[in-house]
């Protein structure tokens, strides 16, 4: 066993024991009448376990930042620690414990501690969201530096090719950087996507809701939902080695039938079978917040609407959608974004040719397919082509946080609206 | 259990009902309900809570349709046609039979498109200014149009609980119904706002049968000529209002007007 695991076992032992001996102290103090206590013994039971624990963990903390910056070898660094801190446990223990009297209000003190401990978690949340912004935004700092600060080339530029030649007589690796082939590529499929997935997606959540029985509708929904629990890397393979080769196949008879060559020169991997086999994909998405929003609107509006005559479908369009618009509208921008940040699929069935093409029968590739190329086997990190996959990863997080913002404001708009 | 029926001659009978029941899965909501109710005036529904009124009265536009455990049995004719025969299409049927729910209920619209809903969907109006003409008058009738005159196209829900009551008997009216249904329409307002939807009941009784379901004995009192007072799924006691409340025949009729119970 390591000398930081027996510390770490240590430590338990001494909180749990801290325990112990505050519950003890607590009712010894009071006499073995407990009722003459503020609080119950097992406050002061915690209340000197965390201030046992408290300056022990924070020895620990400090004493491997410090002892690592004065190059001490891991042993003695971990001996010292571990003697550092239980003897600094055992000071909090015998300093808290001191405090204990029938007037003390443990109690209280714990509650505050609990008060520290939920914001510490939100504030731990918070930062490590902080901290990824921050590195994406330094590392694409890097990368702009590489390419001169021309960000407009890159922003703007239609020709992707990151591979940059090792020597100066390489031929062909010139490096380019302009990346709207892949924010057309990823447009594509994420509109073929939603083609398949906002109808299909929203007219089951009517079926769902306001036509099914209650049994078909408890068969049917749960089996819509599995659909949203299939690994994306299955929907991937599925793409690649069924739907891929049926619409390659379609595509080239129909192509010699008609004699247009974009249809004759379809590829396996295309743009078309990612986008279809992604749009089912998030069919559950769409369905499922949809059904639930439906299902929010208040009875009195469709009895309301069937009292004037209105057949079932008359209601749907007339009444229920507007009042549910906000609702579905935040439920396909939440699939609109999920489809812009899948990448399995992807990766799988739309190939890697950065084409910049309006066939959807062409491969094409997705800011996220080239991030993980860019990343992925031998690499150095210094390089434009993968800092790149960082500038990469900035925009596609921008564009998923203006694209929330922009759901969020219109849920409220029209709930103040329709309230 | 039998009936009292005070006599009077209801000569003009719109809507009668006959032996009607009404049951929702195995339960018996009510059973053996037979009314005449007559055009052209303003006949309440009254008895405590759970006895069925409403249910009776959505037999009235077959509204009991849209549940799915409602069976419906005997006999309800309007104009002596009988509605639940298999050549009745309840969409129409509705058209004819306008209904106002307890809570106010606009639909996600504007105050005009509320209105022309109705028309709209079966196609009353042949053109924008009919269509106007349509709107324009019910809100008149429903007594509204001065208050919104300047603000048709503003979302229905913006307006006050009375103003969104009367807004939806605009809504009803638009489609030139011969009964108008009222399910406890004042529940959810304030008195003033009640004031003026009772003084809408006794102005529309002039061109409509009306048939309003009320917890408010006083409103009752108020607002109708005929009175039917319901207990436990049955109808107990039906005659002309005055005779109802100052002459109840039935001691049950007699304990709830009186306040012992309900």
């Amino acid at each position: 066993m390591s000398v930081s695991a027996i510390t770490g076992l240590a430590l338990l032992v001494l909180i749990a024991a801290a325990f112990y001996a505050g519950r003890a102290r607590a009712v010894a103090v009071s006499g073995d009448k407990p009722v003459r206590l503020h609080s119950l013994p097992n406050y002061h039971g915690y209340f000197l376990a965390a201030w046992t624990a408290i300056p022990a963990l924070a020895v620990v903390v400090i004493a491997t930042i410090v002892e690592r910056q004065l190059g001490m070898s891991a042993w003695t660094s971990a001996a010292l620690t571990a003697v550092l801190s239980v003897l600094a446990g055992l000071a909090g223990l015998s300093l808290a414990r001191r405090r204990i009297n029938t007037g003390f209000r443990a109690r209280n003190h714990v509650e505050r501690l609990i008060d520290v401990v939920l914001l510490a978690s939100s504030v731990i949340a918070i930062l490590t969201t902080v901290g990824i912004v921050a590195s994406l935004l330094f590392e694409s700092l890097r990368f702009f530096e590489a390419i001169d600060w021309r960000i407009d080339r890159f922003l703007f530029g239609l020709h992707w090719s990151p591979q940059i030649a090792i020597r100066a007589d390489q031929v062909g690796q010139s490096g380019a950087f302009g990346a709207v082939p892949l924010f057309a590529g990823t447009a594509m499929i994420t509109l073929i996507a939603m083609i398949v997935a906002a109808p299909v997606g929203l007219f089951s959540a009517i079926y769902l809701s306001e036509y099914a029985g209650p049994t078909t509708r408890r068969i049917v929904k749960p089996l819509l939902e599995i659909l949203a629990g299939i690994p994306t890397v299955v929907y991937g393979f599925f793409a690649l080695l069924t739907i891929g080769p049926a619409i390659r196949g379609a595509a080239e008879w129909v192509g010699d039938l008609t004699g247009i060559v974009a249809l004759q020169n379809a590829v396996t991997q295309s743009a078309l079978s990612a986008g279809l086999v992604m749009g089912v994909m998030i069919i559950p998405f769409v369905s499922s917040l949809s059904d639930d929003v439906i299902n929010a609107v208040p009875q009195s509006l469709r009895d309301g609407s069937y009292a004037m005559g209105a057949t079932k479908s008359e209601t749907v369009r007339e009444v229920i959608l507007p009042a549910a618009l906000p609702g579905i509208v935040g439920a396909l921008l939440l699939a609109v974004s999920r489809a812009v940040g899948e990448t399995m699929i992807v990766v799988m069935a739309a190939g890697q040719g950065a084409n910049l093409t309006g066939n959807p029968f062409e491969s094409v590739t997705t800011i996220t397919v080239q991030i993980v190329m860019l990343l992925t086997g031998d690499q150095e990190f210094d390089s434009p082509k993968t800092l790149s996959a960082f500038a990469l990863g900035l925009v596609l997080f921008a564009f998923t946080l203006v694209l929330n913002v922009i759901a969020l404001r219109v849920v409220q708009k029209y709930r103040e609206k329709y309230d | 259990m039998s009936t009292v029926y005070h006599d009077t001659k209801i000569e003009n009978a719109k809507v009668e009902l006959d032996n009607v029941g009404v049951t929702y899965g195995s339960k018996t909501a009510v059973s053996g309900v037979a009314l005449r109710i007559p055009d052209r005036s303003v006949t309440a529904f009254i008895g405590p809570s759970g006895c069925g009124k409403s249910t009776v009265l959505r037999t009235i536009n077959r509204m009991n349709d849209t549940i799915d455990i409602a069976r419906v049995s005997g006999s309800v004719k309007i104009d002596g046609e009988e509605i639940n025969s298999k050549s009745v299409d309840p969409v129409v049927l509705r058209a004819r039979v306008g209904m106002v729910f307890q809570k106010p209920n606009p639909f996600p619209k504007s105050i005009y498109d509320n209105v022309a809903y109705g028309p709209r969907i079966h196609g009353l109006a042949s053109g924008k200014a009919e269509l106007d003409a349509i709107v324009e008058t019910s809100l008149k009738k429903a007594g509204l149009w001065n208050e919104v005159a300047d603000r048709l196209d503003q979302p229905g829900t913006s307006l006050s609980g009375g103003q969104q009551q009367r807004l939806v008997i605009a809504r009803a009216i638009a489609v030139s119904p011969e009964v108008i249904l009222m399910d406890e329409p004042c529940s959810a307002l304030d008195p003033i706002a009640t004031a003026k939807i009772e003084e809408l009941i006794d102005e529309l009784r002039e061109n409509y049968c009306i048939i309003i379901v009320t917890h408010s004995m006083a409103q009752a009192a108020r607002v109708s000529q005929m009175t039917a007072f319901f207990h436990l799924g049955d109808l107990v006691e039906y005659g002309p209002t005055e005779a109802i409340f100052t002459n109840p025949r039935d001691q049950r009729t007699q304990d709830y007007i009186t306040g012992r119970f309900g």
